[in-house]
């Protein structure tokens, strides 16, 4: 009974510290800044500029990776075949690789003396200090976040149902898009919310690959770092206004899917 | 089960804690105890491959040392960061933080001149080129001291071409070692950086110089800062910056002026 209490202790105690460590940071920043302050960095046209650039730059990132991710996720989750596992670390390789780095491999992959950058060049594709090139950066590190929950949400679906309505005459087109897209939507929509925040928290990549030009490349976290060293309260204010803005996507991706969106399998 | 499942959370738990303790204690020994102690200095990113070779005339790891940016370094000191020595690529961020009584009083230990760079094989010659349309120039953000100094060589050319030129800048980097990134890697045609840069970055870059008429006064900043965890050492580091000292060989070795 002792032993238990203790345990339950030690619990309440590794969530209080966890609690304490994840959102002291958070809180400063709006401690710092007052919202007196925080109302006047959003009048100043060129923070409105980054976050707007930002915002797009991540719907955009988003919605390719939802149109191409969905299926792919669907294949690897519902098919077994040879180098599945391998597909799926490949996959998931990005989420271990530092953004710096990932800055370094895409303009080596696309960049003007990119292997593929001559045919990107020939397509009339401009990329680099480009705001598709912000796109392409935001999609190469959100892309996993997404791909790995769906993943898991396609695995989680009971494979009867898939069968049931393939028996009941759906084309496995019909059946991936009425019934295993619409069942496995609350992993499908915690996916989208962390790829979002992570296409939102951007720069490492997003400055090495696209460069930092305000209005075009200029993503609101360069716009922070900017700041940081000429205007303090001004980097804190536009963090203050990208908190507001994550946590609002958390909070509606939570309130649109139940609480179950965020538990991935819906455990 | 549960039980050991437990077990191995507390343990986890407190060996978390201990390595955390650890890690504090580490801390001080380093910086009380041991005689010569280590030292820690902020330098402005295009100091790296100097103050990495003047670093090798002391002990091993003795000096620890962080570039970045002028104005990332001065933000860091403004908000609690604790280095020995603070070295920029221009005089107005340590007199800022000296009149904030941060920092000792600077003192100008080198000079630079900016340069137009070009990828090796580029068909750029002249400052002229730059005003083509097309041409992708990459400059310093106008915080950090390479992008302060650009705009002031832009400052001097007449209306049309400056105009010209600005309209070509792709972008605003934060700070030259970033410029000097683009270039190697030709996603930029052209950008503006100092001279010791292009002789770091050992044949890939080619240099258009920039005329005397046009170059602004680069000059570097040195300065202890307040209350320094080992201020013996800072001085003796600081000291070296100065002919004859190692650390003034290694700067005039990378092209840096003495200081006038």
């Amino acid at each position: 009974m002792t032993r238990g209490a203790g345990f339950r202790a030690l619990t309440i105690l590794a969530l209080a510290l966890a609690l304490v460590f994840l959102t002291l940071p958070l809180v400063a920043v709006f401690t710092d800044t007052g919202p007196g302050r925080l109302l006047d960095s959003l009048s100043e046209p060129a923070a409105r500029e980054a976050l707007w650039l930002s915002l797009r730059t991540s719907v955009a990132a988003l919605a390719i990776i939802i149109v191409v991710g969905t299926p792919a996720a669907y294949l690897l989750a519902t098919r077994d075949f040879r180098g599945r596992s391998l597909a799926i670390t490949l996959i998931e390789l990005p989420l271990v690789v530092p953004p710096a780095v990932a800055g370094i491999a895409l303009l080596a992959a696309l960049g003007p003396n990119g292997i593929l950058g001559g045919a990107i060049e020939d397509a009339g594709i401009e990329l680099v200090f480009q705001t598709a090139g912000v796109v392409v950066a935001l999609t190469f590190v959100a892309a996993p976040f997404y791909l790995r929950q769906a993943i898991a949400a396609f695995e989680a679906l009971d494979p009867s149902w898939l069968e049931a309505s393939r028996t009941l005459g759906a084309g496995p087109a019909r059946t991936f898009l009425t019934v295993a897209v619409p069942s496995a939507r609350p992993g499908l929509v915690s996916g989208t919310a962390l790829a979002w925040g992570r296409a939102l928290g951007e720069f490492g990549a997003t400055l090495m690959f696209a460069g930092s030009f305000p209005g075009i490349t200029q993503t609101a976290p360069l716009a922070i770092f900017a700041r940081f060293g000429t205007d303090f309260t001004a980097a804190l204010a536009l963090s203050a206004v990208l908190i507001a803005v994550a946590g609002a996507i958390l909070l509606s991706v939570k309130l649109f899917s139940g609480s179950r969106a965020l538990e991935g399998r819906g455990l | 089960m549960r039980e050991r499942i437990g077990r191995t959370l507390l343990a986890l738990l407190v060996l978390a804690i201990l390595a955390a303790l650890a890690g504090c204690g580490g801390g001080d020994d380093t910086t009380g105890a041991s005689g010569g102690g280590e030292l820690v200095v902020s330098a402005a990113s295009s100091l790296e491959d100097t103050f990495t070779t003047y670093a090798k005339s002391f002990p091993d790891d003795q000096i620890k040392q962080s570039f970045a940016g002028s104005d990332t370094l001065a933000a860091q000191i403004r908000n609690g960061a604790h280095p020995d020595v603070f070295a920029a690529a221009d005089t107005e961020y340590p007199q800022q933080l000296y009149r904030e009584g941060l920092v000792e009083k600077p003192r100008i230990f080198a000079g630079n001149r900016l340069t137009i760079a070009v990828p090796a094989g580029s068909e750029i010659s002249s400052i002229d080129d730059l005003a083509r349309p097309g041409t992708k120039i990459v400059i310093g953000a106008k915080s950090v001291p390479v992008g302060s100094y650009t705009l002031e060589v832009l400052g001097r050319l007449p209306a049309a071409q400056r105009q010209a030129i600005v309209d070509n800048v792709v972008s605003e980097e934060p700070e030259v070692a970033a410029v000097v990134g683009k270039l190697i890697q030709g996603a930029a045609d052209a950008g503006f950086v100092y001279v010791t840069d292009v002789k770091s970055a050992a044949g890939e870059l080619k240099t258009i110089p920039i005329p005397a008429s046009l170059q602004p006064d680069v000059a570097y900043g040195v300065a202890i800062v307040k209350d320094a965890p080992n201020p013996s050492l800072a001085k003796k580091f600081v000291a070296g910056l100065f002919a004859p000292g190692a650390g003034a060989a290694a700067l005039r070795g990378a092209g840096f002026l003495p200081p006038p």
